[in-house]
């Protein structure tokens, strides 16, 4: 690798993109944008989906040339698109959609296409396996190289991608929503890493939905909006309230929270499920939701929150305990049953379990409710469109129309087609899990708000999410860590509280 | 880390030498190669029990060379695999290639020969039109980017109705010798076509387990976009695995050619499902990127130790077809149930 060549020893910004316009035939996804990315500096690229985030990645990354503008690294003009190893030596991303090879070992996922070879130009696995230990004990993770990358946890995958990254020379890296899918725990390691990497001059630019992530960890921020560079300053001297004024376009801060009116303790028992317990997933929770009450389960990953709302969610079995829904007992592990019994799911991930991409909006929204697109199991369009329209507007899905397939809508807008899917049944307990996960400032307060709507109108709610913004809204929340209900608390707490119980932290102690 | 901002990046070599996690003897993981060894001992064992003959030198060479043509076949699909497409069409190559040799070599007079040109000529012909059939295939699968399961279905019946064309429907007779060697040749008492099929593999092994090249096949069919953002030229790959597939089918085709003397117009025909089984029951999957040359091997081996057995136990012809997919079905059930894993 013709590591001497790579930029690193100069004073000026480590990359820059000037007047950059894109556009996709009618499309304008960059319209004359420009960002500045000093050397050693952690900086941050915020907007809501579709403000052109993704397009100048690319673009930064040498995946696509711009239509007009200059991209400049270290001062010098980019390489062409077709010098990879040129591009690789002076940027590097860790996108959202992993590139490691889930079949192929660590090391090999670090070494592809530039394996070592021994004197019979054979690939020499025990050189390449002691270079990829060396690498990654230099950026202190800790990892086997000889391990499948599939059996590597989504926080160890990106540390071997951030490895990889900077084995090509690259010192500056751009790092896409790396948080999306980790747990607090996970984040903060994250963020200490980046930290000792800064120290040793790496420059980052760090894309994130999640505000209080780009206070913790940036020092400048740049945000885009509708494909145009809107402001760049440091993170210290911009407030939350104009970052999102910013992003958003609106004087609006984050909105203030109504209390909500409190649940009569005599209001309908909805969800009743007792002594709960599978192996170490979860053990012997009890949980009770009233009509109209909001309930939380907070946790990080591992602490089986998300496996607990999945079993009353009904996607799987728990070992011992009943769940008991409006008076009625679902066949355990059984959908079609607890949809009956009246509940409605937003699952985990949209990706997986949430969407059929190719499908359109109105097919998805309406899938779980067959019985009311005609009679006999026949599918009338016209009363599928018509409830699919009722569902767009009620969630305000920004769409031509309900034919458009859902992997043309933006994560925000597909989100709240997930909703309404989980809402078509008109459920007496919506179980949602990670709700905003991916999901733009606005289409987030649209889909909480939405969900004391729906509590208000007299349905339990369940919400798995370690997202403290979607537990704000609760009534009250069950912390759980490891597999147990550790700590309840009622709707008021601080942040502080919060996160050291799911922490598994006393702060009495 | 003593890597300062001033030094010049490195190529991410450590200045700092830390001794390697020593990974401790072989890995689990590896064993899967050799998951279906246990299988072939036990039917070797049953073999033995059901006839002494089984493990007599004779019949385990017998063995060898029935499946040494379609085997071929097996190897070639594990590639095509791998790298995370299909190809049907190595059936109808299997026959098509020696067919079309014969076509133009043999005599006219003896069936529908042309007799255009001498035997020398066949061998070539025969791997010509295996370049030419992998050039097509992925002409529309890479170039065009269409489906290569749909694409070699076409072709598949494509090639067979051409080689049913050319011969009229017959069987091509008095071959020339040059066509014929490689099929019923000893070579230090062992069949000419054992040996051929053995080094094949061999060199399938090390292509696949000890080249770049070979390791680009398992990063294309892990996951297309991460090999080409590491470099790969993708399409590149993807034409010569294609293209050597064919021309791996078209050897086969050869060889069997060679052993029974002759070209059927239904040479290969149907042989395409047992192909896929042995490569599914050997390891590979079916959705790319996993899977090794040597599990293949055992897989073909396996089913055809088991018809060997079943041919010694003296069931009769009629119901071996029958047995042999209830066979496929057993294996793939007990390596889902050794793997763990659902089928892919």
């Amino acid at each position: 690798m013709g590591a001497s060549t790579s930029p690193s020893s100069v004073n000026g910004p480590v990359a820059e993109a000037e007047r950059i316009t894109k556009r996709y035939g009618e499309t304008v996804a960059l319209d004359g944008a420009h960002i500045t990315i000093m050397p050693g500096e952690t900086h941050a690229l915020v907007g809501r989906n579709g403000a052109g985030k993704s397009t100048l990645v690319s673009i930064l990354t040498g995946l696509q040339d711009p239509d007009e503008g200059e991209i400049r690294f270290a001062g010098r003009p980019a390489p062409r698109l077709s010098e990879r190893n040129a591009w690789r030596e002076r940027v590097a991303c860790v996108y959202q959609k992993s590139t490691i090879i889930p079949e192929l070992t660590v090391a090999e996922n670090l070494y592809l296409n530039r394996h070592d070879h021994n004197g019979l130009r054979l690939v020499s696995w025990k050189s390449m396996w002691r270079k990829a230990a060396d690498l990654l004990e230099a950026w202190s993770v800790d990892v086997d190289v000889r391990l499948p990358a599939k059996e590597l946890g989504v926080e160890q995958r990106q540390f071997v991608e951030i490895a990889r990254a900077l084995s090509f020379g690259a010192r500056f890296i751009i790092l896409d929503e790396p948080t999306a899918q980790l747990d607090g725990a996970a984040i903060s390691r994250l963020f200490d890493r980046m930290r000792a990497m800064r120290e040793q001059g790496v420059t980052f630019l760090f894309i994130s939905h999640h505000l209080q992530e780009i206070y913790e960890i940036c020092d400048t921020v740049t945000v885009f909006r509708d494909a145009r560079h809107i402001l760049t300053a440091p993170v210290m001297d911009l407030p939350q309230g104009d970052l999102v004024a910013a992003m958003t376009g609106e004087a609006a801060g984050l909105r203030e929270r109504k209390a909500r009116p409190s649940v009569p303790p005599d209001a309908e028992v909805i969800l009743d499920a007792r002594g709960l317990t599978d192996g170490d997933v979860y053990a012997g929770v009890d949980l009770r939701v009233r009509a109209g009450e909001i309930v939380g389960l907070a946790g990080l990953g591992g602490s089986g929150k998300t496996e607990l709302a999945e079993t009353i969610a009904g996607l799987r079995a728990p070992r011992e305990g009943t769940v008991e829904v409006a008076g009625r007992r679902p066949r355990a592990g059984s959908v079609p049953d607890s949809l009956a019994a009246g509940v409605g799911l937003v699952p985990r991930d949209r990706h997986h379990q949430g969407l059929i991409p190719l499908m359109s909006i109105a097919d998805n929204t309406t899938m779980t409710v067959p019985e009311r697109l005609g009679a006999a199991g026949l599918v009338s369009g016209r009363r599928r469109d018509d409830l699919a329209r009722e569902m767009i507007t009620n969630l305000a899905i920004k769409t031509p129309g309900p034919e458009l397939p859902v992997n043309g809508l933006s994560g925000g807008n597909q989100q709240k087609v997930v909703m309404a899917r989980a809402l078509a049944s008109d459920p007496r307990l919506l179980v949602l899990i990670t709700p905003t996960a991916g999901v733009d400032v606005r289409s987030k307060e649209f889909l909480l708000g939405k969900v004391e709507e729906i509590a208000g109108k007299g349905t339990g709610v369940v919400i798995a999410s370690d997202e403290l913004d979607d537990l704000r809204l609760c009534d009250r929340v069950l912390v759980m860590f490891h597999g147990r209900v550790t700590t309840e608390l009622a709707a008021g707490w601080h942040d502080h509280e919060m996160v050291a119980a799911m922490e598994g932290v006393d702060l009495d102690a | 880390m003593p890597e300062t901002t001033a030094a010049p990046a490195e190529t991410g070599r450590p200045a700092r030498k830390g001794p390697g996690r020593s990974p401790g003897g072989l890995r689990l993981a590896r064993l899967r190669d050799f998951a279906l060894v246990p299988a072939i001992i036990a039917i070797a064992i049953v073999g033995q029990i059901v006839h002494p003959i089984f493990l007599q030198a004779d019949n385990l060479i017998n063995i060898l060379q029935t499946m040494s043509e379609i085997s071929l076949l097996v190897l070639a699909q594990a590639l095509v695999l791998i790298v995370g497409k299909m190809d049907l069409s190595l059936e109808s190559t299997f026959g098509l290639a020696p067919g079309v040799a014969a076509w133009l070599t043999v005599a006219v007079g003896t069936g529908s020969g042309l007799g255009l040109l001498s035997g020398f000529w066949a061998i070539p012909i025969t791997l010509a039109v295996g370049v030419l059939v992998g050039v097509v295939n992925a002409l529309f699968i890479v170039r065009f980017g269409l489906n290569g399961f749909i694409v070699t279905l076409g072709m598949l019946i494509v090639l067979r109705g051409l080689l049913t064309g050319i011969s009229g429907g017959q069987t091509f007779f008095n071959l020339p010798e040059s066509m014929t060697y490689l099929g019923s040749a000893m070579w230090l008492g062992v069949p000419a076509s054992i040996w051929i099929c053995l080094l094949l593999f061999a060199a399938g092994v090390l292509v696949m387990g000890f080249t770049g090249f070979g390791r680009s096949l398992y990063a294309i069919g892990g996951n297309v976009d991460a090999a080409k953002a590491a470099g790969i030229r993708t399409d590149r790959v993807l034409w010569i695995t294609l293209i050597a597939a064919s021309v791996l089918a078209a050897i086969g085709g050869l060889l069997l050619t060679g052993r029974l003397a002759s070209v059927a117009a239904a040479q290969g025909d149907g042989a395409i499902f047992t192909v896929f089984a042995a490569a599914v029951i050997g390891g590979v999957s079916l959705n790319g990127g996993k899977g090794t040359v040597f599990g293949a091997f055992t897989g073909i081996l396996l089913l055809y130790m088991i018809q060997n057995v079943l041919t010694l136990a003296g069931v009769p012809a009629q119901w071996i077809e029958a047995l042999n997919g209830a066979i496929i079905l057993t294996a793939l059930a007990l390596s889902r149930l050794t793997g763990g894993k659902t089928q892919e």
